[in-house]
């Protein structure tokens, strides 16, 4: 039983640093998932505008972030910035960027598809039964264009989590950079150990993001049309 | 049948260059029931759309109890909870049952207090026979259902003066009966109304008043007897010829 890869994970204080990796994973997901969100919204509101200035700038932006990898992204912030311009971001701080850019693009996307996908019928609606124009936005066209919205942005925020294991290239101690420290230590003693510390890593994700999963398929179900 | 409610003077909307309403003048006295006519394109939904600043206007005047509203941007909504305005898409609110649809405006836009709203929505949903439907969403309603719910809503707000904008038109065959019953219950009761409409028969039946539209004026107006039966302009005769060898 000595041989048991497992037990790695409960030598010395690794379990905890899993644990601190995995929080540091989950806090450079949070904080991105919550400005690519408000971002987002801002931004798919500005994506509604009829101005052609605003218009192309927004494409543009949308289609770099969606054609760059998201890799060769956080390579540019990370390096990139520094060589080019002196700018010294952290790893964390540079995966930040990259992620609130990436997210808000797409957050925006899809807030510009949910508004854009109300009838005009439903604002000359509201209007003629004499609410406000935030009445309107408040009671009527909010709760639909959120009703549409939240299973795909639930999808984006799984996406978001799982790229975060790239950050590990740009030297972000995290879950899969502590795991992977733990499996080289182990190397000699333990040769098992990769798999299962892999394994528990899995797992971790999993619990993260499957209930996310689950609330959004349960929120698509229920507020089917 | 009273003062006039509403009044328009030399009313003109262009989109673009095109002229869609020309010089349109005519007003409407409390308790008249006004059916706007004409072919398709004349500018008869756009006036109704103009006189509740849906759309706006390039020139003329508004007035409603002898206030004028046209170029009152500030107070928009406080107008517009005066005016009634049924479309012909209906346009219920999709994520809200029907009894929140009626309630939503007079709680939120009026201030008045919920159960007074609800009590009296209640009532109207029961006499155009949706008392069962108060919880059912749109989704779940028929067209005409639908119809008469998004009517009820509008009246719901107390309006000094309902718009119906060819509120049967997109009607399966069959229901179009049940919403022009429903109108015609409310002209009898007193109320003021001016409606667009394709269906003859209802107008000859409902209306005070006809005003026949052609090409953005304002080309006849008389009561239903003297316009159907002896229109004055060739151009009604034309109209009017096109429907009768429809039936």
């Amino acid at each position: 039983m000595q041989d048991l890869g497992i037990s790695v994970l409960f030598q010395g204080d690794n379990f905890i640093r899993l644990m601190g990796g995995l929080w540091i994973t989950i806090r450079i997901s949070l904080i991105s998932v919550l400005f690519s969100m408000i971002f987002g919204v801002i931004l798919g509101i500005i994506m509604m505008w009829k101005n052609p200035v605003t218009k192309v700038i927004t494409k543009i932006y949308l289609e770099f972030i969606r054609i760059m990898p998201q890799l060769v992204l956080l390579f540019l912030v990370y390096f990139g910035s520094a060589k080019h311009f002196g700018w010294d971001f952290s790893g964390e701080m540079a995966s930040i960027i990259v992620f609130v850019f990436w997210g808000t693009a797409e957050m925006g996307d899809l807030v510009r598809g949910a508004l854009g996908s109300i009838s005009i019928h439903q604002i000359e609606s509201g209007k003629a039964l004499g609410l406000t124009g935030g009445q309107i936005y408040w009671y009527v066209l909010i709760p639909q264009a959120v009703k549409r919205l939240i299973p795909q942005a639930m999808n984006l925020v799984t996406r978001m989590i799982k790229t975060t294991s790239l950050i590990v290239l740009i030297g972000v101690v995290e879950v899969v950079k502590i795991g992977q420290q733990m499996i080289e230590a182990a190397r000699l003693t333990q040769p098992s150990a990769a798999l299962w510390i892999y394994g528990v890593i899995f797992f971790l994700y999993f619990i993260i993001c499957y209930p996310v999963s689950v609330l959004a398929a349960h929120l698509e179900k229920k507020w089917k049309d | 049948m009273g003062n006039p409610v509403l009044g328009i003077k030399n009313l003109k909307k262009k989109f673009g260059d095109h002229e869609v309403l020309k010089d349109i003048s005519f007003s409407v006295k409390k308790g008249e029931v006004v059916v706007v006519l004409g072919p398709s394109g004349c500018g008869k939904s756009t006036l109704l759309r103009c006189i509740n600043a849906l759309e706006s206007i390039q020139g003329g005047e508004i007035f409603l109890d002898r206030e004028k509203i046209s170029g009152n941007v500030k107070n928009l909504h406080k107008i517009r909870q005066k005016i009634g305005m049924v479309f012909q898409s209906y346009d219920l609110f999709p994520h809200m049952n029907v009894l929140r649809n009626v309630t939503l405006a007079p709680e939120k836009a009026q201030h008045r207090p919920k159960e007074e709203v609800e009590k009296e929505a209640e009532e109207l949903l029961h006499r155009v026979g949706l008392a069962d439907k108060k919880d059912a969403y749109p989704r779940q309603l028929s067209g005409g259902q639908k119809q008469r719910a998004a009517i009820v809503r509008a009246l719901c707000m107390h309006p000094e003066v309902m718009l119906f904008d060819e509120v049967t038109a997109s009607l399966d065959p069959e229901m179009v009966r049940e919403v022009l019953d429903v109108m015609l219950e409310m002209a009898k009761e007193g109320r003021t109304m001016v409606i667009v409409t394709h269906e003859m028969q209802f107008a000859k039946a409902v209306a005070d008043r006809i005003i026949f539209m052609d090409q953005g004026n304002i080309i006849e107006e008389g009561s239903p007897k003297e316009f159907f039966e002896h229109p004055k302009t060739e151009r009604a005769r034309q109209f009017l010829n096109v429907f009768e060898f429809e039936a």
